[in-house]
C-alpha cells in the first residue's frame, strides 16, 4: 500500500488529536445533562415542515411518487431540530436534550459549514435567565473559561458602539456604520434598520464578546424575536440569547414563542421579505402550529453549535481543523 | 456577460467593478445569529494594485471579468512602445511602459512572455523566470575575487543595470530571475 499525498481529498482536514477531543467533548455534554436528569431523545433530521426564517436557507429533498400515487412530495433537511422538539414539549417532555445534525445551504466559511453538528436542548418552565445559567453551565463544563457574563444587547451596543440600539433610527445606524468607516454592502436599503444593527453587531460588538470571560447577550430587538417570546416594553424586547467566546458566537437561546396565532403572523411576514429577497417562501403549516394550538408549556430552548465548541477547545482557528470531512470533502 | 453569485466567491475569482478587472484576494463568509449572511471580500485592481474592501449580502452578484491569458512573442521596442505577438493568432499588440512595468529589464527579441488581456486588450506582461543576459558594459572583474557577496552593477543588452558579483566580465552571459532582478549564475556560450 503506497502512502496517499498528505492533501489527497479523501483523508480527514482535522489532525486525530482533534478528533479524539471531539469525541471526549461529546461524552461531556452528555454526561452534563444526565447529571441534570435531562433526557437525550432523537427527532427526525429530514422533516415535511421547516423553520420559516428571513436568512435560513434549508437544503429540500424531493421524494419520487410511486405511480399511481400523488406526488413528488417535497422534505426539508432541518436547518436546527426545533420543530420536532417542541412538539415533544408539548407530548409532555420536561427536559430533553439532542445531539443531531442541521444543514444549511450556502453556508461556508470558516466558522461554517453547510452540515454541521448541532446540540439542542429544552426545559419546560425554564424562564430566560434559568436558561442562560444553564447555558453558562455548560460553557463552562466545555471550556472551562469561567462563568459567563450576562450583558444586554443594548448595553453590549452603548459599550462598543455608543448608541442605544432599541430608539436609534435607521438612518442614525447607518451613519454610525459610516462614521466608524464599516464598509457597507451598497445595495442595504437606508431602512433596514436591522440590517445595520447586524452590520454594526458583527463588526464593532461581536469581535469585543468574549475575550476575557464568555458572554451572554440577551434582550435582543423585538424586531430580531425570531421564534423568541417578545417581553412587552419600552423597549419591547424579544427574549433571546447568546453565548460569545473569543468573539465567536456559539448559541442561541429563547424564551419560547408559544402562541400558535403570533408564531402564523411571523412566518407570514418572514415570508414576504423573504420574497422582497428573491427567496422561495417556505411552508407555513407545520406539526409545529398544530401542537401550539394544542398548548405549549413555557420553556427555554438552546442550540449550541458543537463543531465551534470544539474548534475553540482545541485552539483551531477554522472549522477544517475540526470536521472529518468538511462539505467539499463530503 | 457571465457573473459570479456570492455563493461562488473564492479568492483567485476575476472579476470586474465599474469597467475595471479586480482579483478576488480574500472572501470571508460572515453570518451574525439569526441575520443577513455577509461575503467581506478584498479586491486588488489587476492593473493598479491598489486594494479594494467590499462587503456583498448572498444573493448579489459581480460580472466576471474577460482575462485571458496567452503567450506573447516579443518582437521589438520603439522608444516607449513594446510590440508583441500573439503566438497562436499572429496578432500584434503594443504595450506601453508603464505596462510592461518593470518587464521591460528583461525583453529580448523573439523572448516568449505570458500576457494578459482584458476585454482583449494587453494589460500585463510577465517574463519567464529565467533569462540569459549578455552584459554590455562593466568595471573589469577582479580576477581571483571569486566572492559573490561584492557586487556591482553591469548593464546589460536591454539597458538594464543588474547587480552581478564584481568577478564577472564584459560580453559574458549571466542568467538573472526576473521575479527579483537578481543575479544567479554565469552561462557558457
Amino acid at each position: 500500500m503506497s502512502k496517499p499525498a498528505p492533501h489527497a481529498d479523501f483523508l480527514p482536514t482535522a489532525p486525530w488529536e482533534n478528533l479524539r477531543l471531539r469525541a471526549r467533548l461529546l461524552k461531556q455534554v452528555r454526561q452534563f445533562f444526565d447529571d441534570r436528569g435531562v433526557l437525550e431523545v432523537e427527532t427526525p433530521i429530514l422533516s415535511a415542515d421547516t423553520v420559516v426564517d428571513r436568512h435560513l436557507d434549508p437544503f429540500s429533498v424531493v421524494l419520487d411518487a410511486p405511480s399511481g400515487r400523488p406526488g413528488p412530495r417535497r422534505f426539508w433537511l432541518q436547518t436546527s431540530p426545533e420543530f420536532g422538539m417542541k412538539r415533544l414539549l408539548v407530548a409532555g417532555a420536561e427536559a430533553i436534550y439532542q445531539v443531531t445534525h442541521a444543514f444549511r445551504q450556502y453556508e461556508q466559511g470558516p466558522l461554517h459549514n453547510p452540515e454541521f453538528t448541532m446540540v439542542e436542548w429544552y426545559r419546560a418552565g425554564d424562564g430566560m435567565a434559568e436558561g442562560m445559567r444553564l447555558l453558562g453551565d455548560l460553557c463552562d463544563c466545555l471550556l472551562g473559561r469561567g462563568a459567563a457574563e450576562a450583558l444586554s444587547y443594548g448595553e453590549a451596543f452603548s459599550r462598543h458602539v455608543g448608541l442605544d440600539p432599541h430608539s436609534a433610527t435607521a438612518s442614525t445606524l447607518a451613519a454610525r456604520n459610516h462614521e466608524l468607516g464599516i464598509p457597507a454592502p451598497a445595495n442595504l436599503a437606508e431602512d433596514d434598520r436591522d440590517g445595520w444593527l447586524d452590520l454594526l453587531l458583527s463588526e464593532k460588538v461581536q469581535p469585543e464578546l468574549g475575550q476575557d470571560r464568555p458572554v451572554i447577550v440577551y434582550d435582543f430587538p423585538a424586531s430580531q424575536a425570531a421564534l423568541a417570546r417578545v417581553r412587552p416594553g419600552p423597549p419591547a424586547v424579544a427574549e433571546r440569547f447568546e453565548l460569545y467566546a473569543s468573539g465567536i458566537e456559539l448559541a442561541n437561546g429563547y424564551c419560547e414563542l408559544i402562541d400558535p396565532a403570533v408564531l402564523r403572523e411571523r412566518s407570514a411576514r418572514t415570508n414576504a421579505l423573504r420574497e422582497s429577497d428573491g427567496k422561495v417562501r417556505l411552508p407555513e403549516e407545520s406539526r409545529l402550529l398544530a401542537a401550539m394550538e394544542a398548548g405549549m408549556p413555557p420553556s427555554t430552548g438552546v442550540a449550541l453549535g458543537f463543531d465551534r465548541v470544539v474548534m475553540l477547545a482545541a485552539g483551531a482557528r477554522d472549522l477544517r481543523e475540526v470536521l472529518a470531512f468538511p462539505f467539499d470533502r463530503a | 456577460m457571465p457573473s459570479y453569485n456570492t455563493s461562488d466567491f473564492r479568492k483567485g475569482l476575476k472579476v470586474q467593478i465599474e469597467g475595471d478587472p479586480y482579483l478576488m484576494i480574500e472572501c470571508n463568509f460572515v453570518k451574525p445569529g439569526k441575520g443577513q449572511a455577509l461575503y467581506k471580500c478584498k479586491l486588488r485592481h489587476l492593473l493598479r494594485g491598489t486594494v479594494l474592501d467590499r462587503t456583498y449580502k448572498s444573493g448579489d452578484s459581480l460580472d466576471a471579468a474577460d482575462v485571458e491569458e496567452i503567450e506573447g512573442q516579443f518582437l521589438y521596442r520603439q522608444l516607449d512602445q513594446f510590440v508583441f505577438m500573439d503566438n497562436k493568432t499572429y496578432e500584434q499588440y503594443e504595450l506601453t511602459k508603464e505596462q510592461v512595468d518593470e518587464a521591460w529589464k528583461y525583453l529580448k527579441e523573439g523572448m516568449v512572455c505570458s500576457m494578459t488581456l482584458f476585454n482583449g486588450n494587453p494589460i500585463s506582461v510577465l517574463p519567464p523566470n529565467h533569462v540569459v543576459l549578455r552584459i554590455e558594459y562593466c568595471e573589469p572583474g577582479a580576477r581571483g575575487n571569486t566572492a559573490t557577496n561584492v557586487t556591482k552593477p553591469c548593464r546589460v543588452e536591454t539597458g538594464a543595470d543588474i547587480l552581478c558579483p564584481s568577478f564577472v566580465n564584459m560580453g559574458e552571459l549571466i542568467k538573472v530571475d526576473t521575479r527579483t532582478g537578481e543575479y544567479i549564475e554565469r552561462v557558457k556560450e
